[in-house]
């Protein structure tokens, strides 16, 4: 910081430039890939080309011999050592799941699986020697496509019988928290109206930056693992649980992390094999990810089918929702793979007051890559369905699709609002929020304009998108979560420590890869400290430091980890008030704790915390009546989730004669609760709205007929950069959350969450009059261009029919 | 990932370059290596040899030869781009460059290489063969020049030998003719779906030459000779080019991928042309 810069009347809610942003915008820090060891050694993977087949001969001596090598191994060498990769959820209790070794040992499940493994002296030696092991396959027919994979039409794992892992299903007449589904869709038939529909979500890389990388020091005592990674206390115990290492002998570190999206919220086979190459041969050894295996095995997400029926009155007063989905695990589950459309089950009423609901799920295996979490992991997929459905009906009712919501949608006043999915929802205001955004969007006048072209059948046609979006974030409540049959717990930690100098150091047990906790917590314990920004360090990331800690995920580090660095916060200034007392002399009643200072009331007399912090570490004065340290640890596990909401409007022009969409403008107002750093709320829904916008118009994973990634490469994987997204205008109402001591609900997933539905249902707003009721995403100039096609084609068959 | 194991030689001399070429059996001509470098790191390809040719000086530059541009193999994309002779004599390869990937590999890539290559979704092999012109390639006997149409001959496939080299493009000059490329992708930072590069001279308000090169329409750039014709003598109108355009697609075997299946390049093509070939008149 510049000493110009003006220091802000509160922190919170200040926009202050990361603190972090100097070193990891230019590269000057650790990555893992940068650490270097001394005798450090390197990995490289064989992987299987194959999406099904058997193993049958493994040839390593030509590998073995090369220049370099220290060691080649296959999954038969450490089929006793490598234990079992752990799926962290069971969604029910008898899910069924095939056995997960980080290295194949007879039978391979996805175009990408380990089948052996390279230790050699120098990366390129590892490469070289890597292109020189033997494996013969014996090809199996895969199980690709996902709903012949649920009709278990072929097998993935042929030891399991069946592809289906799982079956779950909410029913609100069943759970008492609404009408039969069934029963609705009955009515509506009869003078009402039923949409049926089916809605792709298609498989999407999470593509982050920075490629996976892990080092391993097994030379140190506690081992050390160094890993590129969101979850690095989940590494530590998933290294003991598989391993059987004591889980006091290890040590893991997440460094800087280059990004995440969920891709890195893993406990990966690689992890496991550069943990076991290093205890082999007594010696460092680092593996790091090339771009191509990235994308090829780091787990996708997404990919589901959603066969969705709404029933409504006439006047799209909804009486019912009913969604069956089936959900593509991939080849293997994941920490929470068979979750991810869980975390979606409550969401797909969105912000309305929906009378009945009924979502089965049915969990699917197929020999692709696994999937798990991924930037909304569920909501997304939910937030769709539920947004595209109601443009849907407006088109039915004949009015517009901002009205429709209106009569549907839960009234400020309404508020705390239990849903038919069983949620409570605590704060919101969606009147508020799509008021500000229809006027800053200007929807009257692009109206019109859409009008004027749709007379003058202008070859580019204007689409307006509406997105109205709520989401349940704060992956918190451990009750919740075991409930839902997650094995682990939703709380956080934090500890504060006050420094001799004045300084302190917050450790937190969230672990950021990208969002600015640095800068944020800082800026909370500044303001609860009085102490200044500057003098607030934040440690993060290594369980030697943060010790306990459930790391960062689901728009959950402010909620959660926030709120228990506050109240360690609080605990420092609770055990400070004694010994300000003892030394100021003075009755503890009398005294106040303002601008971070302690001062007996109607007197000068005071200590600030870094006179306190100076005479605890002194000790000379204490007189041992309270105990002779200010620092202070905190865990909290809040009751509930936050409910973050908002109105996105998203114009687009879609030329017809090639199919191609140009997004011309992009309002969204959110209302992520009380905000503690505006800049950088503004930079996650930037991002996450470029994601959001990704998958509506340029992501997707495809694999070919034999099971093989063709989207292998950035050249075929379309990551948008910044020519192909908008200006974006950002706005926000603020209703505080009622589930945490600040109001702040998660921001990290919210544009991400509302965007694809707003972009897709402005194409299908552009070209309606020409006959089109959906396009698949992503929208393609291709597949916008057929979909015109076969609208007119339709068109002129019913036309034909009629006369 | 890093390349297997490679011999590397940087001559100065296009002499020197043949030599290594023809002493050892398994080499690759090195340029920008902003196509060939990828190849290496994923292993796609592996020489034994790699012979950079980024030394030899004669291979850099633009110059003006009488009635034709000539513009050394080496010159990169950004030096292309930005050169007055070329803007002024050949603009459609200077509005062709532009689109070529982003400044990093518009600094590393080279004119030469991008055609050598022959990426049938390449930018720059629509313009040569809607310009006319003409490469000029040196072997063990000498230097030949072979023209545009006989130059790609499918993809990834060109008229030089496995011990030659790409010395310079010679481009006839189309001073005061309109330019217009059209590139049709789905990110800025992707290859083309279908290209389409037009050049077309003026006689008051009549077309009086049109020159229009196809790309990612087959696998080796088209020239669209039927619109051309079709063309010449027409009034620059929406509705006169409308019809030319049609044609565009003629005798093309488009491929079908990802983003689209041969119908769809067919239709865009037309669409394209008509907006290039309007484009260009406005420009004339
Ligand atoms: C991120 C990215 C985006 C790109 N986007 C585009 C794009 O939008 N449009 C586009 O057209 N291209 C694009 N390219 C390719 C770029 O234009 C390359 O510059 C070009 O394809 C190859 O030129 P080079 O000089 O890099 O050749 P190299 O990669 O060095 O060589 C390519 C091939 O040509 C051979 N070769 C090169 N020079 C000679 C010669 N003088 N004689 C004989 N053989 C030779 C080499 O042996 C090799 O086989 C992109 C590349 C990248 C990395």
């Amino acid at each position: 910081m510049t000493a110009t810069e003006e220091r802000p009347a509160t922190e919170i809610g200040a926009s202050r430039r990361r603190k972090e942003d100097a070193r990891l915008i230019t590269g000057r820090t650790r990555w893992t890939d940068n650490i270097v060891l001394p005798g450090l050694q390197h990995l490289a993977m064989v992987r299987s080309p194959f999406a099904h087949a058997r193993i049958t001969a493994i040839d390593t001596e030509a590998a073995k011999a090369a220049s370099g090598v220290v060691a080649v191994i296959t999954g038969a060498d450490i089929a006793d050592e490598q234990g079992a990769l752990p799926n962290a959820w069971a969604v029910i209790p008898d899910q069924k799941a095939p056995v997960h070794p980080s290295m194949a040992v007879d039978h391979v499940a996805f175009a990408g699986e380990i089948v052996a493994m390279v230790i050699a002296r120098t990366a390129a030696e590892a490469n070289d020697a890597a292109d020189l092991v033997d494996v013969d396959y014996e090809e199996l027919e895969p199980a690709l496509e996902l709903k012949a994979a649920a009709r278990d039409e072929v097998i993935a794992h042929p030891d399991l019988g069946t592809n289906v892992s799982a079956v779950w299903s909410y029913d609100s007449a069943e759970s008492g928290t609404g009408g039969d589904v069934e029963a609705a869709i009955g009515a509506a038939r009869d003078g009402g109206i039923v949409i049926e529909k089916e809605f792709r979500q298609q498989r999407l890389i999470p593509a982050f930056m920075e490629p996976r990388s892990i080092v391993v020091d097994p030379t140190t005592e506690q081992m050390t693992v160094w890993s590129s990674t969101q979850v690095p206390h989940f590494v530590k115990i998933f290294i003991a649980l598989v391993l059987g290492i004591p889980e006091s002998k290890i040590r893991v570190i997440a460094p800087d992390v280059g990004g995440g999206f969920g891709g890195k919220l893993q406990f990966t086979p690689e992890e496991v094999l550069t943990v076991i190459a290093a205890r082999r041969t007594g010696k460092p050894c680092k593996y790091t990810e090339t771009r191509s295996e990235s994308l090829m095995v780091a787990h996708h997400g997404r990919d589901q089918w959603q066969q969705v029926t709404l029933a409504a009155n006439a006047d799209g007063t909804v009486t019912g929702l009913k969604v069956e989905l089936i959900a593509d695990m991939g080849a293997y589950l994941g920490l929470v793979t068979s979750a991810i459309p869980l975390l979606g089950a409550f969401m797909y009423n969105g912000i309305y007051k929906f009378p009945a609901y009924h979502l089965g799920i049915t969990n699917v295996f197929t020999n692709k890559t696994w999937t798990d979490a991924y930037r909304g992991a569920g909501r997304p997929e939910a937030t769709y369905a539920i947004e595209r459905l109601m443009d849907e009906l407006a088109a039915r009712v004949g009015v517009d699709a901002l009205e429709i919501r209106e009569r549907n949608w839960i009234k400020h006043e309404e508020f705390p609002f239990s849903t038919v999915s069983g949620l409570r929802y605590d704060s919101g205001n969606y009147e508020a929020a799509t008021a500000k955004a229809r006027q800053l969007f200007g929807y009257d006048d692009l109206r019109a304009e859409q009008r004027k072209r749709r007379e003058s059948g202008d070859p580019v046609q204007l689409g307006i998108g509406i997105s109205t979006f709520t989401e349940m974030c704060g992956l918190a409540p451990s009750r919740w979560l075991g409930s839902m049959g997650y094995v682990g717990g939703g709380w956080e930690h934090a500890a504060v420590r006050m420094l001799p100098t004045g300084k302190v150091e917050v450790v937190t047990g969230t672990s950021p890869h990208g969002q600015g906790h640095e800068t944020a917590w800082s800026q909370l314990v500044a303001d609860r400290l009085g102490v200044a920004f500057e003098d607030v360090e934040v440690l993060h990331g290594d369980t030697q430091v943060a010790v306990r800690g459930l790391d960062t995920y689901g728009s959950r580090s402010l909620a959660v980890g926030g709120m228990a660095v506050l109240a360690a916060a609080d605990k420092v200034i609770e055990k400070a008030k004694p010994i300000a007392a003892q030394l100021l002399e003075a009755n503890a009643d009398d005294l106040d704790f303002s601008g971070g200072r302690y001062g007996v009331r109607g007197t000068d007399a005071g200590m600030t915390m870094a006179e306190l912090a100076f005479a605890v570490f002194q000790g000379h004065k204490l007189d041992g009546s309270a105990e002779a340290c200010l620092d202070a640890d905190a865990t909290l596990d809040p009751d509930d989730f936050s409910f973050p909401h908002g109105t996105h409007l998203c114009a687009v022009e879609v030329d017809t004669e090639t199919g191609a969409t140009k997004i011309r403008s992009y309002v969204c107002v959110d209302d992520v609760g009380v905000v503690v750093n505006p800049m950088i709320v503004e930079g996650q829904v930037h991002g996450g709205l470029a994601q959001g916008i990704a998958q509506a118009l340029f992501e997707e994973a495809v694999h070919d007929e034999g099971g093989t990634l063709v989207t292998g490469s950035f050249d075929q994987y379309l990551v948008p950069g910044a020519p192909d997204l908008p200006a974006f205008e950002t706005a926000r109402t603020e209703t505080p959350a009622t589930t945490n001591q600040l109001g702040v609900k998660g921001v990290g997933e919210a544009g991400t969450i509302a965007s694809t539905p707003a972009v897709v249902n402005a194409i299908v707003d552009a070209l309606r009059p020409l006959g089109v009721t959906d396009v698949q995403m992503p929208c393609t100039p291709y597949r916008v261009w057929k979909a015109i096609q076969q609208g007119a084609q339709e068109g002129a068959q019913q036309k034909e029919a009629r006369s | 990932m890093i390349p297997a194991a490679f011999e590397y030689f940087s001559p100065t001399s296009v002499d020197e370059a043949l030599g290594l070429l023809r002493e050892h059996d398994d080499a690759k001509v090195l340029a920008g290596g902003q196509s060939l470098m990828p190849a290496l790191r994923l292993r796609l390809a592996a020489p034994e040899v790699i012979v950079d040719i980024q030394k030899i000086d004669e291979l850099h530059g633009v110059r003006d030869d009488g009635d034709a541009l000539v513009i050394g193999a080496m010159t990169p994309h950004s030096t292309v781009q930005s050169d007055p002779l070329v803007s002024e004599h050949a603009r459609l390869i200077s509005l062709a460059t532009a689109t070529v990937g982003d400044p990093q590999v518009r600094h590393r890539g080279t004119f030469g290489g991008s055609l050598a290559h022959a990426d049938p979704a390449a930018d720059l092999p629509a313009v040569a063969v809607a310009l006319d012109a003409s490469f000029v390639i040196a072997g063990a006997d000498g230097r030949r020049t072979v023209p545009a149409t006989e130059f790609f001959q499918g993809m990834f496939s060109t008229a030089v030998g496995e011990d030659e080299l790409l010395v310079e493009v010679r481009v006839p000059k189309y001073t005061g003719w309109g330019a217009h490329y059209e590139k049709f992708n789905r990110v800025a930072q992707a290859w083309s779906i279908v290209s389409v590069a037009a050049a077309v001279r003026l006689d008051g308000d009549s077309i009086a030459e049109a020159r229009v090169g196809l790309g990612n329409m087959g696998p080796a750039p088209v020239r669209a000779t039927a619109v051309e014709a079709a063309l010449v003598g027409q009034p620059a109108t929406a509705e006169a080019v409308r019809e030319a355009a049609a044609r565009a697609a003629d005798g093309t075997s488009p491929g079908s991928d990802l983003n689209g299946d041969a119908d769809y390049r067919r239709h865009l093509a037309t669409v394209l042309t008509r907006r290039a070939v309007l484009a260009a008149a406005g420009t004339a």
